[in-house]
């Protein structure tokens, strides 16, 4: 018990984790023991459907942690979801081998478009999956390190800091863009045949992806957790409510920022890699700076600082779109458009926050 | 209207065959033995001053006029590799024959030659319509031969239009460049020194390989030289210009926000969506007023100013002042404002692209010399986006409004105290900063397609202007714009529009590590907070 006690004062914590795991354990067998006729049946977009959902809320845990506790506003962390993606992505290109509709054995569908003869040398190793898994890691770690060792040594803050990080994928947009760069251009990738040698198509192996996301959700979850509730959260909390008073302390600001920045875009880029097999695709528009603001209005509808909390906005508002897109497909951005007004004017706390509100009136 | 064409036509029909029958009826003359036939025969030619008369005459000049024994028919004549090429001058028919039997060629005298001259010029250069002789010189360009010389020297005494006399005296100059006397090709050479029209470049490149005079060859070669640098530096100049015209598109976007932003601290996402919202204004009164387009621009000014800025006070009054001293917030929220504007248009004007038609007066180009011309609507755009700076820089440093809107920047809660309405300030502030950003939206209207999403693709730009130059100063703004601008198109040549900005976006953002409240960063007790 000791070594779980950073969650013994995590009441909303444990409630979520417990959901999560009956979630986890129930929906696949819904899907896969109940027989299709049954009202109680879950069909396979449903679970894939909650598969995606559960990674946007590992990515939302990712920019709660940085925006609740350190207090910076990244909406740039998007483009480290979107490069876990691409990792992954890359991957999975390669296990498509002369199944492509050109049949190269070699070479990726729009390689042999583009007329190129071999693999960009950044390809290479990218079909090996544990390669592809550190990529996930390493690529959106590095780039947030760099960004982060810049920007915070030079003591870029606040608004500031956003309005770069949104320059930042939106360069990196741009980037992704261009047949050059060797990533498909605007298609991106695609026509995804297997994963670890397993059908992307069966229900199986779909299943199994929304398994590890859940379990990807839960350990990102108790990590950051621990995170928050250790030494290290503390001195965030101490930065986010005053900077220079922790500096003049003797806390080295700079490398706390850095390290749960560069935290923050590994779990985001872990996210992104659980993603692409679910829905089968990644291109360029997973940078667009709209999506890096969107994930941020899901952490501030479920209430900043509370972890669980970017849980419950990013599954709330990810499902009220999949609804309206459908339904109402104009009524979509008006919708959206609204909750940013209204929850920033009347739920500065979010969800999650209304709650401790009518108990500190009490 | 088409009937009456062909009704015209009609009797126009007879009249036009009597002329043309007039001109066989010169033509043949001209196959007269009596030179004094063949000078009437040229002075009805002359008088009949149709396309062809020209050419006919110049033909005869040089000798190219033959005729059948026959029938006297006139051909212009032409020796080639092939044969004879015989051209019927009026049926334009070409025949081509082994040999010239039965034919003869219409000899002339020197009087008769100058009379030809006289009758070219009189048909060319001494038109009463400055561009008719103005391309008339503009037809010797193409081929200077000695008559032409002997005209134009003639001509140019009476030339009174100042271009034409250049273009005159450039031919002269050129011609002089083939002259048998190296000394005057010489002096040709140095007097062409520095010339930007092609032509000159290409008779000096010929000039170069022709010559056996190494000191032509050398001093031509020096004056290339001279011509190469000197179009290298238009090239920079129009690289130049272009920048700058998208740096006070890039500016014009930036202003706004300075104002909202920079002053007042508000970080409004919504602010692309002004933009758009000027445009779309734009484009609403083109459609109200139809038949003149080249008011419609002048009306959308004011227009989209008074439209924005409503729709920035609605903003500030319903939403931003509930968060002044949340900055993060306000991103969000106008972050959402945005989204519903966008989807606003959306739904009213549909999701198409609507096009917003360009003036009259604003088409077309202003030709500083023979390689380097400013399109008016760059230029236009530059001179705007400067008229809105001064306009702004007056507003804030000579008005009232301004005084109060920096009182209560600098120290809100004494600007209170002193009598100032600081909510009134602000709502009118706001105004003021969403009005400059639809006034941008007139110009972008111009350049771009008019669609939603027109103000996504600038409102990252926009922030990064303002960031660039230095929060809460105008000045960093305008130089922010231009600069960007100018390194963007500096960049392209080499690394394509994508890249370019790509490299940018990098290049600001690694600025911002450096001196991360811009150019010109804000100084003493304000830059605090």
């Amino acid at each position: 018990m000791n070594r779980l006690a950073f969650l013994q004062d995590d009441r909303g914590g444990k409630i979520f984790l417990i959901i999560l795991a009956l979630a986890t354990v129930t929906i696949p067998m819904f899907n896969l023991l109940v027989p299709e006729t049954s009202v109680f049946h879950i069909s396979i977009y449903t679970v894939t459907l909650l598969g995606k959902y559960l990674t946007y809320a590992l990515l939302a845990v990712a920019a709660d942690l940085v925006w609740g506790y350190l207090g910076i506003l990244s909406l740039g962390h998007g483009a480290f979801f979107a490069l876990g993606g691409y990792a992954m992505g890359m991957y999975l290109m390669l296990q498509i081998g002369d199944r492509g509709v050109y049949g190269n054995s070699e070479l990726p569908d729009f390689m042999v478009f583009l007329n190129l003869q071999e693999l960009p040398w950044f390809w290479g190793g990218f079909d090996q999956f544990w390669f592809a898994i550190i990529m996930v890691v390493a690529v959106p770690g590095l780039l947030a390190y760099v960004f982060g060792y810049l920007a915070f040594r030079s003591r870029v803050t606040g608004v500031y800091l956003s309005i770069i990080t949104q320059a930042l994928t939106y360069a990196l947009m741009l980037a992704f863009f261009r047949n050059e760069m060797g990533f498909g251009g605007a298609n991106g990738l695609t026509d995804f045949k297997d994963i670890l040698g397993f059908s992307l198509q069966s229900d199986v192996t779909r299943n199994a992806l929304f398994i590890a996301s859940a379990v990807a959700l839960a350990l990102g979850y108790l990590s950051c957790r621990y995170i928050v509730s250790s030494r290290l959260g503390l001195l965030c909390v101490a930065i986010r409510d005053a900077e220079t008073r922790t500096r003049f302390i003797g806390y080295k600001v700079e490398n706390a920022k850095l390290w749960i920045f560069t935290f923050s875009a590994m779990l985001a880029g872990i996210a992104g890699a659980l993603y692409v097999p679910q829905v089968g695709i990644i291109n360029p528009n997973e940078f667009s700076p709209l999506n890096s603001i969107e994930l941020i209005i899901w952490v501030a509808i479920g209430g900043r600082a509370t972890l669980y909390g970017a849980v419950i906005g990013a599954l709330l508002v990810n499902y009220s779109k999949t609804y309206f897109t459908a339904a109402l497909p104009e009524v979509w951005l008006f919708a959206l458009g609204a909750l940013f007004v209204l929850v920033t004017l009347y739920l500065p706390k979010g969800i999650t926050g209304m709650k401790k509100y009518k108990a500190a009136k009490a | 209207m088409q009937y009456l064409v062909l009704i015209i036509s009609l009797f126009l029909s007879p009249i036009l065959s009597a002329n043309s029958s007039d001109l066989s009826a010169s033509l043949a003359q001209l196959s007269d033995r009596n030179n004094k036939a063949k000078s009437e025969a040229i002075e009805k030619i002359t008088q009949s001053n149709r396309p062809q008369t020209i050419k006919i005459l110049q033909s005869l000049l040089e000798g190219n006029i033959y005729y059948r024994k026959s029938d006297k028919t006139i051909f212009y004549f032409n020796q080639r590799d092939d044969g004879y090429h015989l051209e019927d001058v009026l049926s334009g028919e070409i025949s081509i024959i082994p040999k010239k039997r039965g034919y003869k060629k219409v000899t002339i005298n020197n009087k008769l030659r100058g009379k030809l001259r006289q009758s070219i010029a009189s048909l060319q250069l001494g038109n009463a319509d400055p561009s008719v002789r103005k391309s008339a010189v503009e037809e010797i360009f193409k081929k200077i031969t000695p008559g032409n010389v002997a005209l134009l020297n003639e001509y140019l005494p009476k030339e009174n239009d100042v271009n034409i006399r250049t273009l005159m005296q450039l031919a002269l100059t050129i011609s002089e460049l083939s002259s048998d006397d190296d000394s005057i090709t010489l002096v040709a050479i140095k007097k062409l020194d520095g010339n930007l029209e092609p032509i000159v470049r290409n008779t000096l490149n010929q000039l170069v390989e022709e010559s056996d005079n190494p000191t032509i060859i050398a001093a031509a070669q020096e004056s290339l030289k001279s011509i190469k640098s000197q179009v290298k530096f238009y090239d920079h100049m129009e690289t130049l210009y272009f920048g700058l015209s998208l740096g006070s598109v890039l500016a014009l976007a930036g202003l706004g926000l300075a104002i909202t932003f920079g002053v007042m601290g508000v970080i409004n996402m919504a602010h692309g969506e002004l933009i758009m919202i000027g445009a779309y204004t734009t484009y609403v009164i083109q459609l109200l007023m139809p038949d003149s387009i080249g008011m419609s621009i002048l009306v959308a000014i004011p227009a989209a100013f008074i439209v924005a800025g409503l729709v920035g006070i609605l903003m500030e009054r319903t939403v931003i002042r509930h968060l002044y001293g949340r900055p993060l917030e306000t991103l969000l929220a106008t972050f959402g404002i945005s989204l519903i504007l966008q989807q606003a248009v959306r739904s009213i004007f549909s999701p198409l692209n609507r096009t917003v038609i360009t003036p009259e007066w604003m088409s077309g180009t202003l030709d500083v010399n023979a390689i380097f011309s400013l399109t008016w609507n760059r230029l236009y755009i530059i001179v705007f986006c400067i008229m809105v700076f001064i306009t702004l820089i007056m507003i804030m440093k000579k008005t009232p409004l301004g005084l109060q809107v920096r009182a209560v920047s600098q120290n809100r809660a004494m600007a209170r105290a002193m009598g100032v309405r600081s909510d009134w300030v602000d709502a009118l502030t706001f105004g003021l900063g969403a009005g400059i950003a639809g006034v941008a939206g007139v110009a972008l209207s111009l350049l771009t397609n008019v669609g939603p999403n027109l103000g996504q693709a600038y409102i990252i730009d926009s922030f990064m202007v303002v960031v660039f130059g230095g929060v809460g100063n105008l000045w960093g703004t305008l130089v922010a714009g231009m600069s960007l601008g100018v390194i963007n198109k500096v960049l392209e040549p080499w690394a394509g529009a994508v890249l370019a900005k790509i490299l940018v976006l990098i290049a600001i953002i690694l600025f911002i590590q450096k001196r991360p409240r811009g150019l010109f960063p804000q100084r003493g007790r304000a830059a605090e907070n």
